[in-house]
């Protein structure tokens, strides 16, 4: 049922997107179709901030979700095994240390954003602070991104250490092990990635 | 897309799957059973029972045991360790959960009517029931003369209304039709079963349908090598295998024409999982029967459903190798109380 609601409304949409299209076209307006102009007037604050936000909100879901992955597995083989309780925070530990990153991250990025006045500014300049301001989204998208990924995964494989720790004691470590080997590539990824964006806009910030 | 199984499992089953795997660690071991098998009086075994996960559970049953006694209290533990799951558990877990009670369900209305017919009181059948597959209309079941008064008037609102399609007819129930009637609602249950794991996906469906199809070729050979000198015809017996196995079509239309042990065996053989099964059996002393190898078979592929994460196939094999387990012990005690220790090792091992 719920098919047939969602076919009307992509059909409407479509309809109407192709249909304004064509009316452009056909009277000689293709020119009032702008996408530069659109990209240019928004202001590179907001694409900025954006990033910026992306980076915390995608990082905490990430977090979360890992979080309730592991913590209901631990819980539930904690019931017949009330040892595991302790070792096994270290999993939910590794969740939160996302979390973190993600903050720090968007902190560090928040920082970079400084007063300019459009007025002032020779077109050059303005193109450089509009780069600028997608240098930042990029970045906190990419971050924000690679640690909802990091955060699920290191999530799914806590909940397998829990349960193998209740097992048999010995799996745990070994466990574990893998879990440093999750973060470790996307630490240099996330990181690596946010560095090298960051570079990017040191150059072309400018003071006025 | 093929993995959101992982992220979203946790969300609604996370801490009844991690309490499950909790109590099929406790399952008795090699070790455990070699206590069982050494001891000499019910009295030891019941102590050897207290160091296992089991506890104090015959603490209060007056002595001298019996093993009708010990067989109850060890169904009595799996029972409340399912209804607790069940009464925790979330949309499909418990649609899941559900579909397992249904073969309880089943087993306990033919005992009913079979009861009935031999002319028992309720009273006396109500306590042999299996406390899994209660349901609100059980007890009026013993009313019905024809399958058709027991669907219209009773069975339509339980749960296993939808399985009594194909049985519903006019003739009276007698010995030979309740067997029949067992087998098709068998076939239908395991046949919704087998078609919602599939639709379900997943890891659930991988871990699952293997099992059941097991299970629906395991009924199949049964079928056909218990009605081998009965008065059923092949056509009805063709009626009642399930058709979600490894053996349908083909080799159940095969099955479906063979007329002795060897027929059924040649026909098994051509299938690799089932070829090993039928070697070396036979009714020799010292030979494992065919029911043995497909119990072990059995107790494999549910210990190998443990090795899947994030999957419902859990809970059925830990139901399914808790019965095992109760089977294995009631063997031993058996073999203790009546003093015929020749055939105590026996039982299938699990773990």
């Amino acid at each position: 049922m719920y098919k047939i609601i969602y076919v009307v409304f992509y059909s409407i949409f479509l309809f109407v997107v192709a249909s304004l299209g064509l009316y452009l076209l056909f009277t000689n307006q293709g020119f009032r179709f702008d996408v530069g102009n659109v990209l240019t007037n928004i202001s590179p604050y907001a694409f900025a901030t954006t990033g910026i936000g992306l980076a915390m909100a995608f990082s905490v879901v990430g977090a979360a979700w890992g979080i309730f992955t592991t913590g209901s597995s631990i819980m539930g083989a904690g019931v017949i095994t009330p040892r595991i309780y302790s070792k096994n925070l270290v999993s939910i530990i590794f969740c939160e240390a996302v979390a973190i990153y993600g903050i720090i991250i968007s902190i560090v990025m928040s920082n970079y954003l400084k007063y300019f006045d459009p007025n002032l500014l020779s077109d050059s300049m303005m193109a450089q602070n509009i780069f600028a301001g997608y240098a930042l989204f990029g970045a906190g998208l990419t971050t924000g991104l690679s640690n909802l990924a990091c955060g699920i995964c290191v999530g799914i494989v806590g909940s397998g250490a829990a349960i193998a720790d209740a097992a048999n004691p010995n799996l745990f470590v070994k466990v574990t092990l893998l879990n440093n080997c999750i973060n470790f590539p996307w630490l240099n990824a996330t990181l690596g990635q946010h560095s090298k964006q960051v570079q990017a806009t040191q150059v072309f910030y400018v003071i006025l | 897309m093929g993995d959101i199984y992982d992220m979203f499992f946790n969300m609604d089953s996370g801490y009844l799957e991690g309490l499950v795997r909790g109590f099929k660690n406790g399952i008795l071991n090699k070790e455990d059973y070699r206590h069982l098998t050494q001891c000499d009086t019910l009295e030891d075994l019941k102590l050897h029972l207290q160091g296992t996960g089991y506890g104090h559970f015959l603490a209060n049953e007056p002595s001298p045991l019996t093993v009708s006694v010990i067989d109850e209290k060890l169904r009595e533990k799996l029972v409340v360790e399912f209804e607790y799951l069940r009464n925790h558990a979330y949309k499909d877990l418990a649609t899941f959960l559900d579909f397992i009670k249904y073969s309880y369900m089943i087993d306990n209305i033919i005992l009913l009517i079979t009861g009935t017919l031999h002319q028992r009181q309720l009273s006396e059948l109500l306590p042999k029931c299996h406390p899994l597959g209660i349901f609100d209309q059980m007890e009026t079941v013993t009313i019905a003369n024809t399958t058709a008064d027991l669907y219209n008037a009773i069975l339509v609102d339980s749960p296993l209304a939808p399985f009594f399609k194909e049985c519903i007819s006019e003739e009276d129930l007698n010995e030979m039709n309740i067997e029949i009637i067992r087998n098709t609602l068998y076939k239908a249950y395991l046949e919704a079963f087998y078609d919602w794991c599939q639709r379900t996906g997943g890891p659930t469906a991988d871990v699952m349908c293997e099992i059941l199809a097991f299970e629906a070729d395991r009924r199949s050979i049964i079928i056909t090598i218990n009605s081998f000198g009965t008065e059923l015809s092949k056509e009805d017996r063709a009626k009642l295998y399930p058709r979600r196995g490894k053996l349908f079509p083909d080799g159940l239309i095969e099955l479906s024409k063979a007329d002795e042990y060897e027929s059924v065996k040649r026909v098994s053989e051509l299938y690799a999982e089932y070829r090993p099964l039928f070697d070396g059996t036979g009714n020799n002393p010292g030979d494992k029967t065919l029911e043995d190898k497909f119990f072990e078979h059995e107790v494999t592929l549910n210990v190998n459903s443990f090795m899947q994460q994030f999957q419902y196939g859990v809970f059925y094999s830990y139901v399914k190798l808790k019965e095992q387990e109760c089977r294995n012990i009631i063997w031993i005690a058996e073999c203790i109380a009546q003093r015929h220790r020749a055939k105590i090792d026996s039982y299938i091992p699990i773990m």
